[in-house]
């Protein structure tokens, strides 16, 4: 009896304790949505809190960010269209690439799957330089493709590919040979199919990361026309606060579509996103 | 016609078309990372100046001794070595409770402590740096205030900007390392436990005993992710800070050094030796984490 008592208030214990966890987690978006309610010159007034006018509150801020007289949107659609191309490239060359090293033993598989490990460990910051002046050679400043090209094979998402395939065994590639299947014919009509699962958990990963990404796109692109949407919404971050409104406004709007997407797709988010650990 | 089908049967045997499969890596491996990295190490031999270039040896990596740049290394190393002492434990424990049978609605607070990692750094950004207002009602200074605290000027002074950074990063990734210890709490066979339970330990000796020694790959496994993405922090600062300036350097790191010496002042030799220097680290503590690990090739046939 006392047994069930004493696990009672565990219970009891630990879910007050995940609700404060919870809470604190969810503040900072709170406040986000709270202050989107407010005109932004109050925001610079009295700074980002909770006190707020219930009654005159209002949704002002969202009909200036869709009244179409700002980049907002032109932002939003640039990074729709990155991240849509982006995804699609990046999951089939590397499930190509994955392909490749987990199917076949060839001259230099080992020495060039190290040059794969090599590119995961070396954080894209260190050659942020030098990769700069190369896409300013080839001309694609302020253009999508210098955003997309050189992160075209994503090291992350060929070493995932090669760890799910790797437990497919081989002999089913001979008999596929065998009824007179191409290499490539193998590929698109065997193993893409199976492939399925990964390819929603990883295109969430890498949607994440083009939606998301920031460094790389600022420094690529300048021209308020060309921008994504996390560049788009630091350039009004103005100590003047003159763009609060939007800014607001737009970061809440910036997040909704991804946690509606979360919301339903949970499993694949937590798979894609947590896709790194899997090898442990 | 004839060479054509030639062309094919090469193209399509069995020999050739792993190169083809793998070809989109080699490609891009070569054209963009492996040159980057070979005119990196050149340029940081060089003075470039417009066309001209000329060689001056080892002048740029004069920049190593640069009061600025220290500061700015001792930066990352500082917050590398707090944000892996939070990023571990916290979210470990947070793991265990989570995972416990006394808990109700697991799923639901899984979920919620995931969200920030759905935000990107300049949404996170924009929130932290105006929580973190110097205005009296700005949210921090007001929850300071209930304990009769006076307002603060937060993005000051160094103490406060290093408050920020940590609050920000455990905010995004406590939910997302917490998946990590869960997910490898998962493989820890529950009978490990009875049978420990039985032999009379208590859950505190369990965790201890058990659970701990058995999430060492996961420890590793996040403790890598947690050096580097700490070694290459940059978008944090310059969110908070509005710019890659932040009061007497409090919060510039080595990629910010790098930005302000390659993109704000153009000087391109030196930017390159802080970049040579940052990939020395990188490869440095790769080695040591090869050697704690095991090889890593081993670890994962």
């Amino acid at each position: 009896m006392s047994m069930t008592k004493k696990s009672k208030i565990m219970t009891t214990c630990l879910f007050i304790f995940f609700l404060a966890v919870a809470a604190i987690t969810l503040l900072p978006l709170a406040l986000l949505a709270v202050s989107s309610l407010r005109p932004g010159s109050d925001l610079m007034r009295y700074g980002l809190n909770f006190s707020i006018d219930w009654a005159s509150a209002n949704l002002n801020e969202y009909k200036l960010l869709f009244s179409g007289e700002n980049a907002y949107f032109i932002w939003y659609k640039n990074s729709l269209v990155i991240t849509v191309v982006q995804v699609a490239l990046a999951l089939f060359l590397s499930a190509c690439v994955g392909y490749g090293f987990a199917m076949y033993n060839f001259k230099g598989k080992n020495a060039i799957f190290l040059c794969v490990l090599l590119v995961m460990m070396v954080p894209t910051e260190v050659i942020l330089l030098p990769l700069y002046r190369l896409i300013v050679g080839m001309k694609l400043v302020n253009n999508m493709w210098g955003i997309i090209l050189p992160y075209l094979v994503v090291p992350m998402l060929v070493f995932f590919f090669r760890q799910y395939l790797s437990g497919i065994p081989k002999d089913f590639l001979d008999a596929a040979r065998v009824d007179g299947c191409t290499e490539y014919g193998i590929f698109f009509k065997i193993m893409v199919p199976l492939m399925k699962p990964s390819f929603a958990a990883m295109g969430i990963y890498q949607g994440m990361q083009s939606w998301n990404n920031f460094l790389w796109p600022m420094i690529v692109t300048n021209s308020i026309d060309k921008i994504t949407l996390p560049v788009g919404l630091q350039s009004l971050l103005s100590p003047y606060g003159n763009n609060y409104d939007i800014l607001i406004a737009g970061s809440c709007f910036a997040i909704i579509p991804i946690l509606v997407l979360f919301i339903c797709f949970q499993r694949y988010f937590i798979e894609g996103m947590t896709a790194g650990g899997v090898k442990g | 016609m004839k060479k054509k089908s030639v062309f094919k049967k090469f193209l399509y045997s069995q020999k050739v078309a792993p190169y083809v499969f793998i070809a989109p890596f080699v490609v891009t491996f070569l054209v963009f990372f492996a040159y980057s990295i070979c005119s990196m190490i050149i340029m940081s031999f060089q003075k470039v100046a417009g066309a001209n270039t000329s060689f001056v040896g080892l002048d740029n990596y004069k920049i190593l001794s640069n009061a600025v740049f220290i500061k700015s290394l001792k930066n990352s190393i500082f917050y590398t070595i707090v944000t892996c002492i939070l990023m571990i434990p916290i979210p470990m424990v947070l793991a265990a409770m989570l995972n416990s049978k006394h808990m109700r609605g697991k799923a639901a607070f899984r979920s919620i402590l995931f969200i920030p990692a759905l935000t990107s750094v300049v949404v996170a950004g924009v929130v932290f740096r105006l929580m973190f207002g110097e205005l009296e009602g700005s949210f921090m200074n007001q929850v300071i205030g209930v304990f009769g605290v006076e307002p603060l000027i937060w993005l000051r002074k160094p103490t406060t900007v290093w408050i920020a950074l940590f609050l920000l990063c455990l905010w995004r990734w406590t939910g997302v390392n917490m998946m990590y210890y869960l997910s490898g709490l998962q493989q820890i066979p529950e009978d490990l436990y009875e049978s420990a339970s039985i032999d009379g330990a208590t859950s505190m000796q369990q965790l201890r005993y058990i659970t701990i020694p058995l999430l060492k790959p996961t420890t590793i496994y996040v403790l890598t992710i947690s050096i580097f993405g700490g070694m290459a922090m940059f978008s944090e600062s310059y969110m908070l800070f509005n710019g890659n300036k932040s009061p007497n350097n409090v919060g510039t790191t080595l990629v910010g050094m790098l930005y302000r010496m390659g993109f704000e002042q153009n000087n391109l030799g030196i930017a390159s030796a802080i970049g040579v220097t940052f990939l020395a680290i990188v490869l440095v503590v790769n080695l040591f984490q090869l050697k704690l690990n095991g090889t890593l090739g081993k670890g994962e046939e």
